[in-house]
């Protein structure tokens, strides 16, 4: 029965999609319970596979589809990883949902695309080879668009329109890189320590430029410069999917289709003998830099902290490129950092946006006064993302910077300490403007905030502030990572 | 065996005589023996996969002298899917006309019946002259379906295909003739040795020639855009799906005998395969009316399939023609559903014209999925059996190095998305410009069928290695 488990994780929101797809969209009691019992169920259904995982179990599916291609599932360490961040996170971000859409249209649509979303990013975390990755990685650029041009306006169809052309353009690369390394291995299953073989000696061109496609098709939705262009326009989608975007679903299944890619394909030892480690560090490096400059210059709230995304998600892959494994620990352990902290900022926006019709930087005056609930959420997850002790982002950085020194790279700490700066150039401002200014004193509230709206926010910055606290316990998101980069790096 | 097959050809035949003769229970007998077909095309499948393929000689008469069928994998995959998009569209015919729409005229059942029987006999004939002969009756009662609701515009397309289809036919005969005069026989064995001359290299160029004006393959594609675009949803979507399939599938049972000898004919298809792919595509997306889009769109398909069959190879070394069997499948059921969509949306809104998709107040929302999904397939997206075809296909070319093919099919990919998301885009309306209460029409049978067609294509890329496992009894 257990070995079902991969499985029945993928249907409880696969399964439920088409049912909440089909329904009238005035049945919104049964779709909301339909809902949140789906995510309930899939995040007890995650905790038993985690702790089946730590005990060293294995779980693995296959369906094979054509000849010598296998769509496979398999939960190991890093599935696991990636299982409970977005198994958590959908809950909440459901609850917000639900909160946010009350009385909205087309909303069987949104909550089943929602699901398809979720079932997508759950399917990458277990993929088991690189064939199964690609077709839920396309799957998800499927189920995104119509959540992105949710709004139905102009904008939103110009958003869409350039989501897609990106997704799909990567998606392309994607699939080509990886025919091209099926033709040459033959399968291309995951496992620690790289798949190759002997391929890259005696096929080093068509080795390297495979890596190039896979990197470029899997670096759209990890908004690496220059591929990012997609995320900062498609902040015009509503809350619930900014956050779906930014720290849930996509940018993440491209920061962890980068680990795969590099940990279990390629393998630690192929990426410095080919000499791809580098320039990928070097590209991490240089979107770090780029996404917090552009940040800088926002006024819009959602499209400031879409820049901060490009930049941060970029160190994870700066920590996997690096080839070290302090490095690695602190890149992996920050797919989970930036995913609670960039959550608790766009929840907490999308409640100025929602109690006060605020948007914009200049209009945060006062609302530490107006909304100090939101206003307290926004300010541990900026804080965080700024690096500032004993809150999660500090953890990564702190081991991204000795991963730098330990791998004799000690730009990595001028990077950091200027990412870090600007991060607080672009972040206290903000805070200075809420909690020491004034309100404008025709501030009146657009719309009451209830608890489905207040307490997701409330959550992920208690997130922020345990896994920073606690980050040495067994079960935090670092001492998972170490448990991971063990088995890559030993 | 034996069983299956000859019912395959004579039930589809002899119910349409009954269903001609007894208009009234026309529906019922018509659905039954439709099933019944598809049950027939079920055991066929069945008993290949369990003791592989054999031919059968008709009367005892061997070839070259007598007739015979050959019931092999890739015949039992096309009756298969004949069988499937039959289904799907019997159904929709069975379904009441939405309020204030005319009946459906009489007489589908016994045209649909005789094309049934036609494409089965085509699908297990193993001589050119019996397919010459599938052909005729095909073209006929395909001619039928499209005249049928007798509107002026129906009466044009079923004109034009008909033209079209004679002229298929007389290239095609003299072919026949012609390969009947150079070897003394018309069996697909015969093949090998025509190559060897002069008038046999004529005789097959004619053959093709012929084929190609009845695939609706770039440059002689001319004729069916506004034919398919002009006849009844559910005539467009046998036409589509089906008809211009037959074609395909002769080209490919061609090029499976004729081995190494035939390789200029395949280097010629993928030539005019990949003109199809780019000259359908930049059409599809300049094209203002919804099935114009989408007819043009068959024009793109059927260039990607005539380029897998052309970059296939010699079968004797490389199994990638499978790719393109498992592409006719593919396209066959998603074509289908988004003809049969399209009709629905058309039906509904009393247009389709595409920029004005989303500006309404009533949304054919289960229509609007149906064709959503069909797109997915026919871009090959995955998890479809779109995707799955054109993975095969690239993996192969790339370990060819055969890179132009490679970037001639992602090229297809791309344009096929841009003209799709053209319409697909504007099913996504919401928010300020449509009423809260946006009217949502009943459910029709058309929808059912259009969404389980379509429904089926992405089902069927995970069912893949079924057709793959059939294909492998495919004699050669």
């Amino acid at each position: 029965m257990t070995e079902l488990l991969p499985l029945a994780i993928l249907m409880t929101s696969l399964g439920v999609a088409p049912a909440i797809l089909a329904m009238p969209d005035d049945w919104s009691r049964l779709r909301t319970a339909v809902n949140l019992a789906a995510a309930a169920l899939k995040l007890g259904l995650v905790a038993w596979l985690s702790l089946s995982v730590a005990q060293g179990a294995e779980f693995g599916l296959g369906l094979e589809i054509a000849p010598g291609l296998a769509l496979e599932l398999k939960a190991d360490a890093l599935s696991v990883l990636f299982l409970a961040l977005s198994s958590v996170l959908w809950l909440l971000t459901t609850l917000y949902a639900v909160g946010y859409l009350e009385g909205g249209t087309d909303r069987s649509r949104f909550f089943g695309f929602f699901s398809l979303c979720v079932a997508a990013t759950v399917g990458i975390a277990m993929a088991g080879n690189l064939f199964t990755f690609v077709v839920f990685f396309e799957l998800l650029t499927l189920a995104t668009w119509p959540l992105v041009v949710h709004r139905g306006s102009a904008e939103a169809h110009r958003a869409g329109r350039i989501y897609l052309v990106y997704t799909l353009g990567g998606g392309l690369a994607l699939t080509l890189g990886a025919a091209w390394l099926y033709a040459l291995a033959g399968a291309v299953p995951f496992a620690p320590r790289g798949v190759l073989g002997d391929l890259p000696q005696t096929h080093p061109v068509a080795v390297t430029a495979i890596f190039v496609l896979l990197i470029a098709g899997v670096g759209v939705k990890a908004a690496l410069v220059p591929l990012h262009g997609w995320l900062p326009v498609s902040m015009v989608a509503p809350a619930p999917v900014s956050a779906l975007l930014h720290a849930v679903a996509v940018v993440k299944s491209g920061a962890y289709g980068i680990m795969r890619i590099v940990y279990d394909v390629y393998g630690v030892e192929t990426m410095q003998g080919l000499g791809l480690a580098a320039p990928l560090a070097a590209l991490a490096g240089a979107t770090i830099l780029w996404g917090s400059f552009r940040a800088l210059r926002q006024d819009d709230l959602k499209k400031r902290l879409a820049y901060s995304t490009v930049s941060q998600v970029s160190y994870i892959t700066l920590g996997v490129a690096l080839i070290s494994p302090l490095a690695a620990v602190g890149g992996l352990a920050h797919l989970i950092h930036q995913g609670i902290m960039k959550i608790t900022l766009f929840l907490a926006a999308g409640n100025f946006a929602e109690g006060r019709g605020v948007k914009t930087v200049s209009g945060m005056d006062g609302m530490g006064r107006l909304m100090p609930g939101a206003t307290l959420a926004f300010t541990v997850g900026a804080l965080g993302m700024i690096g500032v002790p004993p809150l999660a982002g500090f953890i990564s950085k702190w081991y991204l910077g000795a991963g730098g020194l330990d791998a004799g790279q000690p730009a990595v700490i001028a990077l950091l300490a200027g990412s870090g700066l600007m991060n607080a150039a672009y972040f206290l401002p903000i805070l200075y403007r809420a909690w020491f200014r004034d309100p404008p004193a025709d501030a009146v509230p657009k719309r009451r905030i209830g608890w489905m709206l207040a307490v997701p926010p409330a959550v992920t910055a208690g997130f922020v502030l345990a896994a920073g606290l606690l980050a040495n316990a067994p079960f935090s998101p670092l001492g998972w990572t170490r448990f991971i980069v063990s088995l890559e790096y030993l | 065996m034996v069983t299956e097959t000859s019912l395959l050809v004579t039930l589809p035949f002899l119910a349409a005589l009954a269903a001609a003769a007894a208009p009234r229970a026309a529906a019922t007998l018509g659905m039954a023996a439709t099933l019944a077909n598809a049950g027939f095309a079920a055991l066929l499948a069945r008993a290949l996969l369990a003791d592989g393929a054999r031919e059968t000689s008709l009367g005892g008469w061997e070839a070259p002298l007598g007739i015979t069928l050959r019931a092999d994998g890739l015949a039992a995959l096309m009756i298969g899917m004949t069988a499937l998009v039959g289904s799907a569209v019997a159904l929709q015919a069975m379904g009441r006309p939405a309020p204030g729409r005319p009946a459906p005229a009489g007489g589908f059942w016994p045209l649909w019946l005789a094309t049934l029987g036609a494409m089965n006999a085509l699908f297990l004939s193993d001589d050119l002259f019996n397919l010459y002969v599938t052909f005729e009756i095909l073209g006929l009662s395909a001619v039928g379906l499209t005249a049928l609701t007798g509107s002026r515009r129906a009466l044009r397309a079923a004109f034009d295909y008909l033209s079209a289809g004679l002229a298929g036919s007389l290239l095609l005969l003299l072919g026949v003739a012609l390969a009947y005069a150079e070897a003394g026989r018309v069996d697909l064995a015969a093949v090998p040795a025509l190559v060897e001359t002069m008038r046999g290299r004529i005789a097959l160029a004619l053959v093709l020639a012929g084929l190609a004006v009845k695939a609706a393959l770039f440059p002689l594609h001319f004729w069916m855009p506004a034919a398919h675009a002009n006849a009844a949803p559910p005539a467009s979507a046998l036409l589509s799906a089906l008809v211009v399939k037959t074609a395909l599938y002769v080209a490919l049972r061609l090029s499976l005998e004729g081995g190494a000898g035939i390789a200029p004919a395949r280097a010629a298809l993928a030539v005019a395969g990949s003109g199809a792919m780019l000259w359908g595509a930049w059409n599809a997306l300049r094209a203002e009316r919804l099935k114009l889009l989408v007819a043009h769109s068959t024009v793109a398909q059927i260039g990607l399939i005539a380029l897998a069959l052309g970059v296939a190879g010699n079968p004797a070394d490389s199994t990638l023609w499978q790719a393109a069997a498992l592409l006719m499948l593919s396209h066959a059921l998603a074509k289908a559903a988004m003809f049969l969509a399209a009709g629905r949306i058309a039906e509904e809104l009393g247009h389709d014209r595409i920029s004005g998709l989303n500006r309404t107040e009533l949304r054919p929302g289960a229509a609007e999925f149906a064709f959503a999904i069909a797109a997915v397939s026919l871009i090959g997206l995955p998890p479809t059996a779109g995707f799955v075809g054109k993975w095969v296909l690239i993996e192969g070319l790339i370990a060819r190095e055969a890179w132009i093919w490679v970037a001639l099919v992602m090229t297809g990919t791309v344009l096929s998305a841009a003209y799709l998301s053209r319409v697909v885009s504007r099913c996504l309306r919401g928010g300020p410009h449509v009423a809260p209460g946006a009217r949502r029409p009943a459910w029709h049978m058309g929808d059912v069928a259009a969404l389980g067609l379509a429904v089926g294509a992405l089902a069927l890329g995970l069912a893949s290695a079924l057709p793959f496992a059939l294909l492998e009894t495919t004699l050669t």
